[in-house]
Formats: structure tokens, sequence, C-alpha cells
């Protein structure tokens, strides 16, 4: 029997620290439909989602189900309303095995053996929607795509009749994310009706019918995806035509900025990550590294910034060997670095916006006396750095977890090149934002080329690398398949055989 | 078998009764995600309340019953300080262990020094008492030790073996996880730091009530302590608990009956943090996953925030 026909949200309001997160907001959806929640970083869509599910409290604002109100104030009631939700950020017990992650929310789990006896249900049910997962594995072993079925699971098994997904594409490959859809068209057709947050415009185009957009907070738009296209719901979801084309115009490249050496470089688990690699950067230049994560890029862009030891080989920067120097010595060479995972390696989330705006600089002679740290030019820094690279931030008194992600990496962003270092090593640096602080971080590096700097940028996205980079290179395996010019159309079509390692230059 | 051989051994078996049960309790509290370095105070507590009641009813069992009521609410204050106000886990269980054993001092100042006329009796399990050795060794023991021993193994099954146990594991390792699964975070915090100082008072009533049969000021001795390196000794587990407790008890014995030897018992003494030290370092440079921590041990846990 089905729970919910309809559900409506009415008024709905929330704000952290006194900044509003959601303002009155409306939204439907009905059985059989695929509702889009478009918005950029920090638009409010996982806020809203949250109350739905019971984790966060409105402060104002009702949720109706089948036109009756109803007051949802913890997951549990979420989940008897037939709610699930697969959250972005996977609510996965890692040390523990798929069959233990999936007993504890399961209405059914029987008190005494609970492993061994809903085994075969679960078993029989991931059957029916094509899965196949070894519920005696630990999480930890499983890819994010297997994880995130073991998440659509746990939801399933509850007769979640809304199932919510919070950017459910953002950690999975391309054929993981036809797999997804494909489950989601299968579920629609049995009448279950899904939320999809995303940002980015293809998903919402391809599986959606309807799409609520939110910006700050607000509702800007609803519309049937039919009869929309990328650019009328680009325009929707920030308010203006976006560039997706950035004109990147020709600038001779100038010195030798920096060059490595046929450099060796071991992974975590003491394997060869990087093989052999050599290549050397120019000033005003960006040179891309493209490939499927894990081919050995994080472990490049750590060696060269200093932060992984370098096994053999040489990394020069104008000129001086860095080659394991330490990360600050390596920084006050030329080389600043924006790292992926920005919040874990990127900032340290508990400190002021201030703090976070020094960050490897405190050292310098314009931000300390001795060993004391002049606060007072600190603060100055930080605010014309917020006011120079636009971060959206009621005060830069406030403690930057705080803060959406978009901001957070214009912040990076600007302390990075703030110093117009020879080189800057960007690595992911819009993986995850919206197409607003996209759109901006991308300028952003080409006017770091204008100026006549340099820019070593690892990215996933084909589309950023073409549009952004001079050269590119492409990683497999831990080695450079082939290092084309971007301009050479003919070869560059190339591209996507060289990542799979089937073709080399 | 001499008969010195297996004096020892039961001298080993009683000396690790205590420490079994502390662990079993402050596994239960680590893997929800709770540190209590409480033990040693509320150890103290459960003894002098034991021996107090034991003394004044006679009955060994009312003496256990209300050191095991008192070790539950004087965790409390860690468990409201730790899950609700959410302050720092280590400063709130040091504090715990001043509060317990100033406590204890306090109450049990009048009965420093007075013998218990009735004491949790030996009882010989009928049948297997008799077989040779071993007999006497596991079956000719106090009750605490068989209640130990049983705990222990009920308290393995209760967390691999059943749904609460799961949801009780899942708390210490991804609290948020959890919750999005309907599971009462603070509920099963503060039940599992109560359960967790239910067992350090039983701990202390067998210090009190079977082990010395009388009460003085630090008797615990800093058994507490060892209860917390045995609890990593254990990697969170009550089954290799029952091993670990009973290796540091032989440790215990040894002090003495080395001691005319020559080997310090101070040396002794340490050898329990020392063994705690060497498994962390050798589990350490192999699979750090088997060290198998709970991932959000002595963190608080805070609703709604993002």
């Amino acid at each position: 029997m089905k729970k919910i026909d309809t559900l409506e949200m009415k008024g709905i309001s929330k704000s952290f620290q006194g900044v509003f997160a959601n303002r009155g907001i409306d939204l439907q959806v009905k059985s059989g439909e695929i509702l889009g929640l478009l918005g950029e970083n920090g638009a409010g869509k996982t806020t809203l989602m949250n109350i739905l599910y019971g984790l966060y409290q409105p402060d104002g604002g009702e949720i109706l189900i089948n036109k009756k109100p109803v007051k949802i104030t913890s997951p549990t009631e979420s989940i008897a309303h037939g709610i699930g939700m697969v959250h972005q950020h996977f609510m996965l017990v890692q040390n523990h095995s798929v069959i233990e992650n999936i007993a504890l929310g399961y209405k059914h789990t029987p008190f005494f053996f609970p492993k061994i006896r809903i085994r075969e249900q679960v078993v029989a049910f991931s059957k029916k929607f094509n899965f196949s997962i070894d519920p005696a594995k630990k999480v930890w072993q499983l890819s994010a795509g297997e994880q995130q079925r073991v998440e659509i699971i746990k939801a399933l098994l509850n007769g979640a009749d809304l199932l919510i997904l919070d950017e459910p594409t953002s950690v999975l490959t391309p054929q993981e994310i036809e797999e997804l859809f494909r489950i989601l068209k299968d579920m629609k057709a049995q009448g279950h009706m899904v939320i999809l947050i995303s940002h980015k415009l293809d998903e919402i185009m391809d599986v959606c019918d309807r799409v609520t957009v939110l910006q700050k907070g607000k509702i800007v738009g609803n519309a049937d995806t039919e009869g929309m296209n990328k650019q009328s719901l680009a325009r929707m979801m920030i308010g203006r035509d976006v560039l997706f084309n950035v004109h990147r115009e020709k600038i001779p490249r100038g010195k030798k900025v920096l060059s490595v050496e046929t450099l060796n470089v071991l992974g975590d688990k003491g394997l060869p990550s990087v093989k052999d690699v050599s290549f050397d950067i120019h000033a005003s230049e960006i040179f891309g590294v493209a490939g499927v994560a894990g081919n050995g890029q994080r472990e490049l862009a750590e060696a060269i910034t200093g932060i992984r030891r370098v096994s053999s080989g040489r990394v020069f920067s104008q000129g001086v060997n860095i080659t394991n120097m330490s990360p600050r010595r390596i920084y006050d060479s030329g080389v600043s670095h924006v790292p992926e995972e920005r919040i874990k390696f990127g900032i340290a989330p508990g400190l002021y916006l201030y703090d976070n705006a020094i960050l490897k600089q405190h050292h310098l002679k314009k931000f300390s006396r001795k060993m004391f740290l002049e606060y007072g030019r600190i603060k100055n820094h930080t605010s014309t750095l917020v006011e120079d690279y636009r971060v959206a931030t009621p005060s830069i008194d406030v403690e930057i977890k705080n803060l959406s992600g978009g901001n957070i990496q214009k912040l990076i962003l600007g302390r990075e090149i703030s110093e117009a270092p020879a080189l800057l090593v960007a690595s992911h640096p819009t993986y995850g934002l919206d197409v607003g602080a996209t759109e901006y971080l991308r300028e952003q590096l080409l006017k770091r080329r204008k100026e006549g700097g340099a820019v070593l940028l690892f990215s996933e996205d084909l589309e950023e690398i073409f549009e952004l980079c001079d050269r590119i290179a492409v990683m497999f395996q831990g080695e450079f398949t082939g290092i084309l010019d971007s301009a050479d159309d003919k070869r560059a079509a190339d591209i996507g055989l060289m990542m799979a390692g089937s073709l080399r230059f | 078998m001499d008969d010195v051989m297996i004096s020892v051994l039961q001298r080993t078996m009683v000396a690790g009764t205590p420490l079994l049960l502390g662990t079993v309790g402050e596994v239960i509290c680590e893997r929800s995600g709770i540190l209590n370095l409480g033990v040693e105070g509320v150890m103290s507590l459960g003894a002098v309340v034991a021996f107090i009641v034991t003394y004044t009813t006679g009955n060994p069992w009312f003496g256990l019953m209300a050191a095991i009521g008192a070790g539950m609410v004087i965790s409390l204050i860690h468990a409201f300080a730790s899950v609700t106000l959410q302050a720092n886990q280590v400063v709130s269980g040091l504090a715990l262990t001043m509060i317990g054993l100033g406590l204890s001092g306090m109450l049990g100042k009048p009965y420093v020094g007075r013998p218990l006329a009735e004491k949790m009796n030996d009882v010989a399990i009928p049948w297997l008492c008799d077989i040779p050795v071993v007999g006497a060794v596991f079956f000719r023991q106090t009750p605490f030790f068989y209640m130990a021993v049983l705990l222990a193994l009920v308290a393995w099954f209760f967390l691999e073996r059943t749904r609460l146990g799961i949801k009780v594991r899942s708390t210490g390792e991804h609290p948020r996880a959890a919750e999005t699964q309907g599971v009462n975070v603070t509920l099963i915090r503060y039940a599992c730091v109560m359960i967790g100082g239910g067992f350090s008072a039983m701990a202390g009533a067998h210090l009190s009530t079977s082990y010395s049969k009388s009460w003085i000021e630090g008797m615990t001795a800093g058994r507490g302590w060892i209860v917390i390196a045995l609890t990593i000794f254990a990697l969170w587990n009550p089954g290799k608990a029952i091993g670990g407790a009973f290796l540091f008890g032989g440790i215990f014995v040894l002090q003495y009956l080395l001691q005319p030897l020559g080997i310090s018992p101070n040396f002794l003494a340490m050898l329990p943090y020392g063994a705690t030290l060497l498994i962390l370092i050798i589990i350490g440079l192999g699979d750090q996953r088997k060290l198998s921590a709970p991932a959000q041990l002595g963190e608080p846990y805070k609703r709604g925030e993002r």
C-alpha cells in the first residue's frame, strides 16, 4: 500500500546562526514524478530536504502529506511516513558490513541474529532492482556506486514511496550515473516519487519531469523540464546568462616555471602511483592533467607541492630544485596550491574567516611581528580578499565552516593567488561547485594566466580542461599517455581513448 | 600439578574478576562512542557502597545491588556532561574519578578497618568442581567470577548478534548515520554510560565484599586505569576481554609472588600498561583497521548541526 500520493511543503523557513538557509519555500511532488531541485551551492536545497527528513526543525511553515498536515521531528517519523533519503555524504558505517548497515534501520530486523535472518530478504530485494552486492562485505571495501546502491536499498526496504537523493551523481563514474538513472526511471514506473537535488543542468534535463529552482534560500522558478533547455534553466538558476564557453585569448608562453623530471611517487598503499612523469610548464600557460580519478593525479599534485615524498626524479621551480622540500619552502619558492577536498585540506573549518585567509602566509612579515600575529593587518587583508574574490559572507568574524562550498573555494583561491605565485597547482578547483561559482573560478584562472602566472590544473571535467588549458596531459595508471596541444582538434578527439589507456603518443 | 600452581591460578582468576567486570562495562560504553575515564572513581564508590550496605544489612547481595545502583546514578554526571552538554569527555571522566574517590573516602571513613561479618561466599559448581585442577581453578569461585565471565559473553552476544547491538556500535562509529536510521543517539549513549557505571561499581563490590572483606580508602589501587588500558588491549571486544583480564590478573598475582626473587613489584605493576602499548604498536604497524577503535569515540555529537 502506498503511503504518499502527494507531498507539499508550505512556507518553510529555516536559519542557521542568523543566516537564512530557507525562506518561505513552497514545493509539491506527486506519485510517479521525478522532481529536480536545482540551485547553486548554498541555495538551501540540502537544508530543505533535511527538514523534510526530520533532521532539522523548520522555524516556520508546514508539511502536508496527502493534503493532511504532519509534523516530522525525527528521521524515524519521516521513515514511517514513507520518506527515504540518500545523503550526499553517505550515511553508512564504514567499518560495518553491508548487512549490518541495512539491519540498523530496517523495520523488520529481528532482535536476535539480525544479520543471518534478514540476509535472504535483502538479497532477494536487491535482485528486484538488479543490484548485486555481497552483504558480508565491509562498506569501506565498496566503490562509491555500490555504497550508493546500499543506501537506496536501505530506503526502499523501509517502504519509501518518496526517495530524496542529494547530489547523487557527484561521486559516480559515467557508467554508474547511467545505471542510477535507469533505477530511478524504474522506480518512477512503479509509482514512487523522487526528489533529485542537483546543480548539474544535464541531469535535471535527463531524468526530471519537473524542476524547482532555488536561489539564496528562495524559490525563483518552477517549470516542466519539457520545453526547457540548458540555457533557460541556467538563467533561472543564477538569474542571468552563463558563459558556457569562456573565451581564451592567445598569449605567447613565457619562460619555464616548473619542470618535472622522471618523477616517481608511491601511493598510500606503497605501490607506485606516478611513474616516470616528465613535463615543463611555462609562464602564461595553463597546463591541464586529465584522466579518470585515481590514476595518480592526486599523488602527482601532492609530490609537487611537498605533501608527499618523491621516491625518485626531480622537480624544479624556476630553476631551483624543490624536490622533497617542505610544503612551506615550496610555497615560498612560488608554488601555491588549491588542494582537492577543500574542507579537509584547504581550510581549518572551526577557525574564523580571517584565520583561514592567511594559512601558509602567517609567517610573512606583513602578517606577523616576531612571534605575534598582526590581527589588524590580517583583518584588512581578509576584507580585501572577500571583496576582490566576491566571497559571500555575513562578516569576516564567522567560522569558515558556515560558508557554502563555493564561497570557501573562492576564499582559498584568493588566498593562494593574491600573492601572485609563479605557479598555481589547482586540484579539481570547481568540483562540486555550482555554475556561478565555477564560471567565476575559471575566469580567475584565466586572469592569472594573462597576468603571466602558470597554472597546473587537475580536473576530471573535460569541458573545463578544453576551455582553460593550453596543453593537456592525459594520465593513466600513473603515466602520461600523451601531452596534447588543446588547439590541435584532430588529436584532441583521441583524449577519451588516451584516458582509457588504449592510445599513447 | 602441585598445589602452589593451582593456588596461583585460582588467585589469578580472583584478581582478574574485577578487571573483567570493569572492562566489559567500559567496552559497552566506548562502543557507543563515549570515553569514560571515571572507572576508578565509580569502582571505588561501588566498593564503599557495597561494604556499607552489606555491613548494615548483613546481606552481600543487597550490597551488590546498592553498589550497581550507585554506580549507574553517579555515571549520570558523565553522561549529562558528555552527551547533553557535549563537554570534553576526558575532562568530565577525570572529574568523575575525582568525585568518586572523594565521595567514597568520605562515606567510608567510619567503616575503615571494620571486618565484614557476612561476605560473598565461594560457590562450588556441582560435578564440575570435582574435575582435577580445572575444578579447583574455575569452579570453586565467588559468584562474581561466574557473573563476570557470563556477562562478558552476554555482552559479546549483545553487541555482535542483536539488533540493539548494531545500534550501539553504529552510534559509536557514525552517530549521524545512526540517527538518520531512526536511532535515538542520546538515549543509547546515556544507557551505555550508565551500564558501564554499573559494571564498574560491581567490580568495586567484588573488592570490598569478596576479595578483601573490608574497606580502606584507595583499595581500588589503580584497577580502574588498568580497565581503560584493557579495553584497548581487548580491541573493544568483550570476548577478548576475558583473556586479557585474566592475563592482567595473573600479572597482579605475580607482583607478590616474584617479590622474594628480587623482581620489583613496581615493574610488574607497570606491565599491563606496557603490554597495552605493545599491542597498539604491533597492530598499528600492521593493518590499522584491526585496531577498530569506534570511529567517533570521544567526539560529542550535535544534533541538527551542519
